[in-house]
């Protein structure tokens, strides 16, 4: 026990005394954060689109100005030609281009229709999408303004409620994507290069030589980690709350517990990296590359698993973030109790004593 | 032979290679070390010492051959070897971003002691370096830092201290006072094995083996070894020093011929019986001015030379 605590207390003076790694650690997440949290978005905001009106009339002149006044679009360019909307899309200066038909009031009064066209630039595919689906909301709605003054025997009113976040902000997507990548990579990092930098300066041969036992190097190396990782996660949630305007519906000792859990998990990663390596640079090597892609791909922050072939989605069930991602959103953003995420959690607990003794059974007691 | 209670480190065949077997760096070793012994391994660099240390201190495995610890076998009873032994490796291998003070307070709780319960073990070496405790281990020089290392490898009394190479890279004055504190650490009983490539540091040890390309070449006192030189051995000197070691090399019965400080050493062939006289007349042959010649007794370093040669 004596040995074992006087490796925790010099793993914690290694790390105090690196003022400047730490200051790396502890910033990275919130400049992170704050980058993703602000600057990338995929919302739709002051999207410029074009108007191709050749009637001009009462109606289109009213559905143009609605259009215009919505905070999501700002109507920049009138054209004549539908050629010239191609035209429009290669210069990138608008999203979307609107087309009405000729004599579209007089269309409407007299065979109670109109037809409206929308030309929307797909190059990417989310802002495409959003953007037909908010001009053709708009038209919607001013239809519904019309049809509301005839009385007519039937009527469907659609009304569709989008749950937990209604007003689609994205933060409410990237920031646990964020929280998730950030820790993996932060915390699988840090221990990466724990245990071989002692093997490349040479200070393993030494110890190695002293009654250590290798889980007390081991754990003793994840413990100043663990603490790090926590401060992270207060800082992120904290900011995600108060910068970022996330809810913080769930419980948030389980949310905290959980965030613990996946630090753990990644420290023990990297451990199980560190004791498989025989240098700083291939171990930071593996615990980047070698995580940051999957971790990407795999945890439905970017892409959603369920359009995925079925072998991408079979491999997504062994990379950690998958999991921790769900129960994120599921916690924080859905309010969702423990009997909605203990089987992931279970997951994560299991990898991560997996993990740890894997590590501890590939640690060499000898020098190569 | 010694009984074997007396016996500290027992080595039997050992052989180590490296590289799947393409780098030879121990073959056949045979060595025995007596318990309370200052005993020295003097060989250049390459020649295997480290690789010795490494398979005492059970960090490396031999490929044959057997060698005990105290009794314990290096592979099978590694854990035990491991908390009676200090290991004092060539390379610098504490913390540099800890102190002193914390280097050595570490040491000691990873061995399940303190400072204050063996202080009297590591006083006269850490005395020395104790106004720096609160200086990191990275800031020392060469010779601070080779009295901390062999603070923290004294801090848990163990009863085999292993140093590989301490005093390679250490001023002379440092030198001589890290002899000095290892003598007065053998008087107190402890068993030491260290390894040097200086050949004057030789005869500071109680015993010796010289080692060369993974082979003991012989293993006797330090008296003993110069003892057993049995050919004649001269100290010549000339105005051209040079010239004088190549023309030597040329004469019938000279064996080797190498500078040795201000003179050449000549050694010569196996019961040839070299006189100084046939040195002095081929000298003067080859023109040579201000000629001295003197039998000389052979130091470590000439049976070194010799043994190489055989």
């Amino acid at each position: 026990m004596k040995t074992f605590l006087a490796f925790v207390t010099k793993e914690f003076r290694h790390v105090m005394r690196d003022r400047r790694s730490l200051i790396v650690i502890i910033g990275m997440p919130i400049v992170m954060l704050l980058l993703y949290g602000f600057a990338l978005s995929n919302e739709v905001k002051n999207s410029r689109i074009a108007i191709l009106d050749p009637s001009k009339d009462e109606v289109t002149l009213a559905l143009v100005q609605r259009l215009d006044a919505s905070r999501y679009f700002d109507v920049t360019e009138y054209i004549d030609r539908p050629e010239q909307a191609d035209e429009m899309f290669r210069q990138g200066k608008v999203r979307a281009v609107v087309v009405f038909q000729s004599g579209f009031q007089q269309s409407l009064l007299h065979t109670n229709s109109a037809a409206v066209q929308i030309l929307a630039d797909a190059s990417d595919t989310n802002t495409g999408n959003t953007v037909s689906f908010y001009i053709s909301s708009v038209i919607r709605d001013y239809q519904n303004e019309l049809l509301a003054q005839q009385k007519l025997p039937y009527r469907i009113q659609v009304e569709a409620q989008l749950a937990y976040n209604p007003q689609l902000k994205s933060a409410f997507n990237f920031v646990p994507g964020v929280m998730v990548l950030i820790l993996i990579l932060l915390c699988s990092m840090l221990t990466a290069v724990a245990i071989v930098r002692e093997k490349e300066t040479g200070t393993m041969e030494l110890i190695l030589v002293s009654p250590v036992r290798p889980w007390m190097m081991i754990v003793a190396k994840a413990l100043p980690f663990l603490l790090i990782g926590l401060v992270n996660i207060g800082v992120i949630l904290v900011m995600a709350y108060t910068i970022l305007g996330l809810p913080m519906r769930g419980n948030q000792f389980l949310l905290v517990a959980e965030c613990g859990l996946f630090v753990l998990l990644a420290l023990s990663l990297g451990l199980f990296i560190s004791t498989r390596t025989d240098s700083q640079q291939t171990a930071l090597f593996i615990s980047l590359v070698g995580l940051m892609l999957p971790s990407l791909v795999f945890s439905g922050f970017m892409f959603p698993l369920e359009n995925m072939p079925k072998p991408l989605q079979v491999i997504s069930n062994i990379v950690p973030t998958k999991y921790f991602f769900s129960i994120l959103k599921s916690v924080m953003i859905k309010g969702l109790g423990i009997q909605y995420v203990w089987k992931e959690t279970l997951v994560m607990a299991g990898m991560t004593l997996f993990l740890m003794s894997m590590a501890i059974r590939s640690f060499n007691i000898r020098l190569s | 032979m010694p009984d074997a209670s007396k016996i500290m480190i027992s080595i039997q065949q050992v052989g180590k290679t490296y590289n799947k077997g393409k780098v030879q760096a121990l073959s056949n070793i045979n060595l025995e070390v007596a318990k309370g012994e200052l005993f020295g391994l003097i060989g250049p660099d390459g020649a295997g010492k480290t690789t010795l240390f490494r398979i005492l201190a059970t960090l490396l495995q031999p490929d044959s051959g057997t060698a005990t610890v105290n009794g314990n076998d290096v592979v099978r009873d590694y854990k035990a070897i491991r908390s009676t032994i200090g290991y004092m490796p060539g390379k610098f291998s504490l913390y540099q971003d800890l102190t002193i003070l914390e280097n050595l307070e570490f040491y000691a709780a990873v061995f399940g002691t303190t400072i204050a319960e063996n202080y009297e073990q590591i006083k006269p070496i850490y005395s020395q370096i104790e106004p720096f405790k609160h200086r990191r281990a990275g800031q020392l020089s060469g010779g601070m830092k080779q009295k901390l290392a062999l603070s923290c490898a004294l801090v848990h009394k163990p009863e085999l201290l292993l140093l590989d190479e301490p005093t390679t890279g250490v001023d002379p004055v440092s030198r001589q006072e890290f002899w000095e504190m290892l003598q007065l650490l053998k008087e107190s009983g402890l068993t030491i094995v260290v390894s040097t490539p200086y050949m004057d540091e030789a005869r500071l040890c109680d015993r010796i083996a010289l080692i060369q390309k993974g082979n003991i070449l012989s293993i006797n006192t330090p008296q003993g070894i110069t003892d057993s030189y049995a050919e004649n051995l001269y100290a010549v000197r000339s105005d051209e020093m040079y010239r004088l070691i190549n023309d030597l090399r040329t004469l019938t019965g000279v064996s080797t011929c190498y500078a040795f400080g201000e003179y050449a050493h000549v050694a010569e062939h196996t019961a040839i019986g070299l006189k100084k006289e046939d040195i002095q007349a081929f000298l003067l042959k080859k023109e040579h001015k201000n000629i001295e010649i003197n039998r000389t007794p052979a130091t470590i370093e000439d049976c070194f030379i010799a043994l190489m040669k055989e």
